[in-house]
C-alpha cells in the first residue's frame, strides 16, 4: 500500500476507535454507577493516540528498512545471481529494475534490468502485504490495550496531556535542531576545505581567484581578505553612511517634532522600505541606481568608473536598512526617562539642543546596538550586492570601483555545478562558516549593549 | 563691546551671565540658536521626505517599466485554413483527438508560409519560430476558424514589441511604422504573462510557472512553521521551566531570527540535498528552508501575543478547573490567534521575498512549464526575477518591472490582510 493510502487507513481506524473509546465512557455515566474521573472525550482521544501513534511509529521504521528487505530477497532469486560482481553497476540494474517496477511501460536501459522488474513486483508486494497487516495489527492492539484500560477512575485527561507536552517540548527543539543544523553542515563543509587549504591562506591572503582544481594545496588563489573587505566597505561604511544618518534624524523628527498624524502616516511609508523584497532592491540598484552613478563618476572625472559600482549597492542597502536603524533608534529614545528630557528643557534648552546634548547622548548605547544589529543584516544581505556589486575582488577604498563581498562569492561558487569535493565549491561553506561567526558575535554584542542600557534605565 | 555706560551689557562682555533678555547680544544668540532649531527640524523633515521619496522613486521606476509588460503588440497574418488544410473539418479538432489531428496538419508549415507570402523576408523579423503556436492555440479553442479563410493575430518578435512601446533600434522603428501604416498591428494585454512560464522570447514569457510555485513553497513552508512555531511558543512562554536548557533553547531562537538567509540555504544545501538526498531544485526543499527560517519570526510573535493575555483568564480557568492544557488550548490560545495570525503572515511575506536560499538550493532551473507538485522542480517569483534580470535581451527588462509589480502586489494583499486582521480581533487588554 502507497504512504497515503497506509496514513488514510490509520486515519479511519483511528476514529473508529476514538468513537469506542468515547461510547465506553459514556456508557459509565448513563450506568450512573461512578463519576468520571475525565471527559469522554479524553477517553476518545486516549484510545485513538494508542491506534495510531505505535502504528505510525512501525510505518517509519519500516518504510526505511524494507527497501533494503526487497533488494535482499530480490538478490537471494535464483535470477539475480548472474548479476556482476561489480557492485557499483549492480546497483545501477537494481535502481533501474527498480524503476521500472514501479513505473511499468517505462523503458529499459540495461536489458537485465527488464528480467530483474517482476522480481521487483512480487517481492514488493511480498513486504508490502506484510508491512499492512503489521500496521494493521499493531493499530488494533494499540486500540485493544487502549479500550481496556478504560475505567470511571481512570486518568485518560493526564495521558492525553503528558502526549501533548511532549509535543510541544519537541517542537520547541526543532528551533536547536536548526542550529545544529547549521553549524554542523558550515564546520563539517569548511573542515574538508581547510584540510585542502591552509586557514592562514584564506584568512590573510590577497588574491581572491579560485579555480574549479580538485587539487589540494593550491592556496595562494583563495586569500579572502579582498571579500572582507569589499563586504566591510559596501555593508558596514557606505550604507551605513547611508543609514545612519537618515534613520537616526528620520526617528528623531517622528518622535520629537512631527505631529501625530504625520507620524502615523510616515512611520508605516519608511517601515515599507523595509518590507521590499531584497531582489527588488538590486534589480533597481543594478537598473537605476548604477548606470546614474556611473555616469555622475564619468562627469566628475573618475575614468575608470563601472556599471558596478560599490556605491551603487551601498548607497541601496543603505536606504534599505533605514527604517531599522529608525526603530532602533525610536526605541532607545523613548526610553531614555523623560525627566532627564523635562530637566533640559525646564533649564531653557530648545528642543534641538535637549535631543543632541542630552537625547542622543543619554540613548548612545542603545543606538550603537541597534547599528550593530544593522551592520549585521547589512553584511548578511546578498541580493543587492550579487545584483549591483560586481564579482571583481578588488581591494580598493575607491567607491565606484567593483567590490565583491562574502555572499556574492557563495552565490558565484554555489550556483554552477555543486562538485562537493573541489575547494573551489567548498570556500563557499569557509566564508559561509566567517559570516555566521561574525554575524552571530555581532548580534550577541549588541543585544549585550542594549540590554545594559535598558538596565541602566529601569 | 566694552560699553561701561550700561551695567547689564558689561556683565554680558565679562561673564556672560546676562539677564538683559532685550539686550542686542541676547537677541542675536536668541536668533542664532532659534535658526539651529529650524535647521535641524528641517534636517529631519528632509531624511523622512528623502527616504519615502526614495520609495516613491522606486516604485515609479518599477509601474513606468513594468506596466508596458503587461502588454504585447501582435501583427494580422491573413491565413487561408481551407486551402492550406485540404478542407479539414471541425470536427476534427474537437474531442479528445484534437491535438493529435492538429499535430498531423503542420500548422507550422501552413502559418510559415502565410508569413511568407505576406511579409516575405521581413517575416522572420516579424515573429518569432515559435509564433505559430498561437494559432494552435486560437484552433484548439475555436475550431471553427479551419474551415475560415480569416486573418489570425500573432504575438510579434520582442524587439517589434520594444518599438511599438518604446525605442528599438531604426531597423524595427522602420519596420513598425510601415506594418503601423498597413494597419497590421494592434496592442493588447497580454494575458501569456500572467498564464504562462518562462521562456527564452520575452514577448513570450509569463510568470505563472513561478507564481505556482512561490504558492506551492508557501504552502509547504506555512503548513511546517505555523503549526511548529506556535506550539513552541505556547511551551515556551507557558510551561518551560526556568532552567538552562530552557535559556539554550531561547538563545537559539533569537539567534536564527537573525542569522542571514544565505546561511539557512547553506542548511538547505547541505542538509536536506546533500545528507538527506532530497529533490533538488523542488518545492519541497525550498519550503522546508523558508520554513525554518519564519519559524523564529512566528515564534517571537506567538510569544509576545501570548504573553499580553491577561493572567487573569488563565487564573479563572484554573480555578474552575481546567488542566494547564484545557486552559491554554481552550482560552490562551484563541485570545492570542489574532496577534499570532498578524505575525505569521509578516513572517510569510518576508519569506515571499526571500531569494538567496532558494538560489542556494537550486530553485534556479529553467522551467517552461509549473510544477504540478512539491517535487517537481520548481522556480519562484523572486528567483525568477533575478533570473529575468540577468537576461542580455533588453526585452526582459519590462517583465522583470512587470513581475516585481505582481511580486509587490502579491507582498501589499498580504500586508494589508494582516494589518485588517490586527484592527478587527486583536484585544487591547
Amino acid at each position: 500500500m502507497t504512504g497515503p493510502a497506509i496514513l488514510l487507513l490509520l486515519l479511519g481506524l483511528g476514529l473508529i476507535s476514538w468513537i469506542f473509546g468515547r461510547a465506553k465512557a459514556n456508557r459509565f455515566i448513563t450506568s450512573g454507577s461512578k463519576n468520571l474521573n475525565s471527559l469522554p472525550n479524553y477517553h476518545g482521544w486516549y484510545t485513538a493516540l494508542w491506534a495510531i501513534v505505535p502504528a505510525l511509529i512501525f510505518v517509519a521504521i519500516w518504510s526505511s528498512i524494507s527497501p533494503a528487505l526487497v533488494t535482499d530477497m530480490v538478490l537471494s532469486d535464483p535470477a539475480a545471481s548472474q548479476l556482476s560482481s561489480d557492485s557499483f553497476k549492480r546497483g545501477a540494474i537494481l535502481s533501474e529494475a527498480r524503476d521500472i517496477a514501479n513505473n511499468p511501460g517505462q523503458k529499459a536501459f540495461n536489458p537485465e534490468a527488464t528480467a530483474l522488474a517482476p522480481l521487483y513486483v512480487s517481492a514488493q508486494s511480498h513486504y508490502d502485504i506484510i508491512g499492512t497487516l503489521a500496521v494493521v495489527l499493531l493499530c488494533f492492539a494499540g486500540a485493544a490495550f487502549a479500550f481496556i484500560r478504560i475505567r470511571p477512575d481512570f486518568r485518560a485527561r493526564k495521558r492525553v496531556e503528558q502526549l501533548v507536552m511532549i509535543v510541544l517540548l519537541m517542537a520547541s527543539l526543532i528551533a536547536i535542531l536548526a542550529t545544529v543544523g547549521i553549524v554542523a553542515s558550515l564546520i563539517f563543509e569548511s573542515a574538508r576545505f581547510f584540510g585542502m587549504i591552509s586557514p592562514i591562506d584564506f584568512f590573510f591572503g590577497t588574491e581572491w581567484n579560485p579555480k574549479n582544481t580538485s587539487v589540494a594545496g593550491d592556496g595562494e588563489d583563495f586569500g579572502a581578505v579582498p571579500l572582507f573587505w569589499g563586504t566591510i566597505f559596501i555593508g558596514a561604511i557606505i550604507a551605513m553612511a547611508v543609514a545612519i544618518p537618515f534613520g537616526l534624524m528620520s526617528a528623531v523628527y517622528l518622535t520629537q517634532y512631527a505631529k501625530p498624524k504625520v507620524r502615523k502616516w510616515m512611520k508605516p511609508i519608511l517601515e515599507i522600505l523595509a518590507g521590499v523584497p531584497t531582489v527588488v532592491y538590486g534589480y533597481f540598484a543594478a537598473l537605476t541606481v548604477a548606470p546614474a552613478l556611473r555616469d555622475f563618476a564619468a562627469w566628475i572625472g573618475i575614468s575608470n568608473a563601472t556599471s558596478e559600482s560599490a556605491l551603487a549597492a551601498g548607497v541601496v542597502m543603505g536606504v534599505m536598512i533605514i527604517p531599522f536603524v529608525s526603530s532602533m533608534a525610536d526605541d532607545s529614545i523613548a526610553a531614555v526617562p523623560s525627566s532627564m528630557r523635562d530637566g533640559s528643557l525646564a533649564m531653557g534648552a530648545t528642543k534641538s539642543e535637549t535631543i543632541k546634548k542630552v537625547l542622543i547622548p543619554a540613548a548612545l548605547p542603545g543606538v550603537v546596538g541597534g547599528i550593530l544589529l544593522a551592520v549585521s543584516r547589512a553584511i548578511g544581505e546578498t541580493m543587492i550586492v550579487v545584483m549591483a556589486a560586481g564579482l571583481a575582488a578588488n581591494l580598493t577604498a575607491n567607491p565606484f570601483a567593483s567590490v565583491t563581498t562574502v555572499t556574492t562569492q557563495i552565490v558565484q561558487l554555489l550556483t554552477g555545478d555543486s562538485d562537493f569535493n573541489s575547494p573551489k565549491v567548498l570556500a563557499a561553506f569557509a566564508l559561509g562558516l566567517t559570516l555566521f561567526v561574525v554575524t552571530l558575535l555581532l548580534n550577541l554584542v549588541a543585544l549585550h549593549i542594549v540590554k545594559k542600557y535598558r538596565e541602566a534605565y529601569e | 563691546m566694552n560699553n561701561t555706560a550700561s551695567p547689564a551689557i558689561e556683565t554680558t562682555a565679562v561673564g556672560h551671565r546676562s539677564t538683559d533678555w532685550q539686550g542686542e547680544a541676547m537677541q542675536k544668540r536668541i536668533a542664532k540658536r532659534y535658526a539651529a532649531e529650524r535647521r535641524f527640524k528641517y534636517m529631519g523633515l528632509a531624511a523622512v521626505a528623502i527616504s519615502s521619496l526614495f520609495l516613491a522613486f522606486l516604485l515609479f521606476v518599477m509601474i513606468g517599466n513594468g506596466l508596458k509588460g503587461f502588454i504585447k503588440t501582435e501583427v494580422a497574418v491573413p491565413i487561408d485554413f481551407v486551402s492550406a488544410t485540404g478542407g479539414a473539418s471541425p470536427d476534427q479538432l474537437a474531442g479528445e483527438n484534437a491535438e493529435r489531428n492538429l499535430n498531423s496538419l503542420d500548422i507550422a508549415g501552413i502559418v510559415n508560409t502565410a508569413i511568407e507570402i505576406e511579409y516575405g523576408t521581413d517575416g522572420s523579423e516579424i515573429f518569432t519560430e515559435n509564433s505559430w503556436t498561437d494559432v494552435r492555440d486560437a484552433l484548439l479553442s475555436n475550431p471553427a476558424l479551419i474551415t475560415q479563410n480569416t486573418s489570425v493575430w500573432l504575438t510579434a518578435k520582442s524587439e517589434l514589441d520594444r518599438a511599438a512601446k518604446d525605442d528599438s533600434n531604426e531597423k524595427y522603428e522602420a519596420l513598425y511604422a510601415k506594418l503601423k501604416d498597413a494597419g497590421k498591428v494592434q496592442s493588447g494585454f497580454n494575458w501569456g504573462f500572467l498564464t504562462g512560464s518562462d521562456g527564452t522570447d520575452p514577448a513570450r514569457v509569463g510568470i505563472w510557472g513561478a507564481f505556482k510555485g512561490s504558492l506551492i513553497t508557501m504552502l509547504v513552508t506555512l503548513s511546517l512553521a505555523f503549526p511548529i512555531g506556535v506550539l513552541a511558543a505556547v511551551y515556551l512562554e507557558e510551561y518551560a521551566p526556568r532552567n538552562r536548557a530552557t535559556d539554550f533553547i531561547e538563545v537559539s531562537i533569537n539567534n536564527l531570527a537573525a542569522v542571514p538567509s544565505i546561511i539557512f540555504g547553506l542548511l538547505g544545501l547541505v542538509v536536506f540535498l546533500s545528507w538527506l538526498d532530497m529533490s533538488r531544485s523542488s518545492a519541497l526543499v525550498g519550503g522546508l528552508v523558508l520554513a525554518l527560517m519564519t519559524m523564529p519570526v512566528i515564534v517571537i510573535a506567538g510569544r509576545n501575543s501570548i504573553k499580553s493575555v491577561p493572567p487573569s483568564i488563565r487564573e479563572a480557568a484554573l480555578g474552575v478547573g481546567a488542566s494547564p492544557i484545557q486552559v491554554v488550548f481552550h482560552h490562551v490560545l484563541p485570545l492570542a490567534l489574532p496577534g499570532i495570525m498578524t505575525g505569521t503572515i509578516i513572517g510569510m511575506a518576508r519569506a515571499l521575498g526571500e531569494t538567496a536560499p532558494l538560489l542556494m538550493i537550486g530553485m534556479r532551473a529553467f522551467l517552461t512549464s509549473p510544477p504540478q507538485g512539491i517535487t517537481d522542480p520548481s522556480t519562484v517569483l523572486p528567483v525568477q526575477i533575478y533570473l529575468w534580470s540577468d537576461e542580455v535581451n533588453r526585452g526582459f527588462v519590462e517583465k522583470t518591472s512587470a513581475a516585481i509589480i505582481v511580486l509587490l502586489l502579491f507582498l501589499l494583499t498580504m500586508n494589508a490582510l494582516a494589518i485588517y486582521l490586527r484592527n478587527r480581533f486583536e484585544t487591547r487588554w
